[in-house]
């Protein structure tokens, strides 16, 4: 039979999912006082939620790393540039 | 006439307060065409924007006041074209509600207890965190994850993190209540951690 969780603390403890959504909520914008302490709670007895936080932070550093510093070195070829020059001279002339 | 070399014109110093179309190419469009190709994973979708960003530039000149680079000028014209490409991509595919969820996302947590479903508990990556931030095949598998997320997903997720965006700003954008938001940045996140658990051997 399954477990039958009791009290609000037993709730808390089990929530997986409520606890790796404040971990996402947390990194973008303030807890609430009560979801803070939840969290604190929940995180205090569940190793696999630590786990899942440092991976997410991780996650988000590589995203911002990502979009903010890979310049990349992908080059367009140049007949596909200088087509492209031509049609902003082309309609600067037109102007 | 000869053209001035590319040591004159570098992009910095001739930009400011200043539109030089006819070096636009030169000087930005391998600039621009990363910046999309990073942001899409689409070689003929960035190409086509680098050059429709250039002649809605031309369109809006006026609208430059030298307040920033030409360069910025230009990514920023760019940035709402691929914003809008997010948000055309998002509409107009199957989802089973309002969050965009796809009909195979594998139950990760217990419908009862919220607890992790023992299949999809997370385990440490075998490196250590700090050298992954950098692992060149890491970022390809976090890639190759990415755009396996059910569309809605990906734009959002995207979206957050591609100028680290105001959460209000993308709720307009992309036409969301904040707890819908919130939702579904949870969920790309756990979609997107299991998947690279599940690839990064």
């Amino acid at each position: 039979m399954k477990k039958e969780l009791k009290t609000e603390e037993e709730r808390i403890a089990y929530n997986c999912r409520k606890a790796t959504f404040l971990i996402e909520k947390k990194q973008s914008a303030p807890l609430t006082g009560k979801e803070k302490m939840e969290l604190q709670l929940h995180l205090a007895g569940c190793y696999i939620c630590r786990v899942y936080e440092n991976q997410s932070i991780l996650i988000n550093k590589m995203m911002h790393n990502f979009f903010n510093h890979a310049g990349g070195d992908a080059k367009l070829d140049d007949e596909f540039k200088m087509k492209m020059q031509k049609k902003i001279d082309q309609k600067m002339k037109n102007k | 006439m000869p053209r001035q070399s590319d040591t004159d014109i570098s992009a910095g110093t001739l930009a400011q307060n200043h539109l030089a179309p006819e070096h636009w190419v030169r000087l930005h469009a391998d600039y621009l065409y990363n910046y999309a190709l990073n942001r899409l994973n689409n070689n003929e979708l960035a190409r086509e924007l680098v050059q429709e960003t250039f002649l809605a530039a031309l369109e809006k000149s006026a609208s430059f006041r030298g307040d920033c680079t030409e360069r910025t000028w230009l990514t920023s014209i760019l940035k709402h074209k691929i914003i809008d490409i997010y948000r055309k991509k998002s509409t107009g595919f199957p989802a089973t509600d309002n969050y965009g969820t796809p009909a195979d996302e594998p139950e990760w947590f217990d419908p009862d207890l919220n607890n992790w479903k023992k299949e999809h508990w997370p385990a440490p990556f075998s490196v250590q965190d700090d050298d992954l931030l950098y692992n060149k095949e890491f970022m390809k598998v976090l890639q190759a994850c990415l755009s396996k997320l059910p569309p809605l997903w990906m734009s959002v997720f995207k979206l957050k993190h591609i100028d680290d965006e105001q959460t209000a700003t993308i709720c307009k954008q992309m036409r969301l209540s904040s707890s819908n938001f919130w939702v579904i940045i949870h969920r790309a996140k756990v979609n997107l951690r299991s998947c690279l658990q599940k690839n990064w051997i």
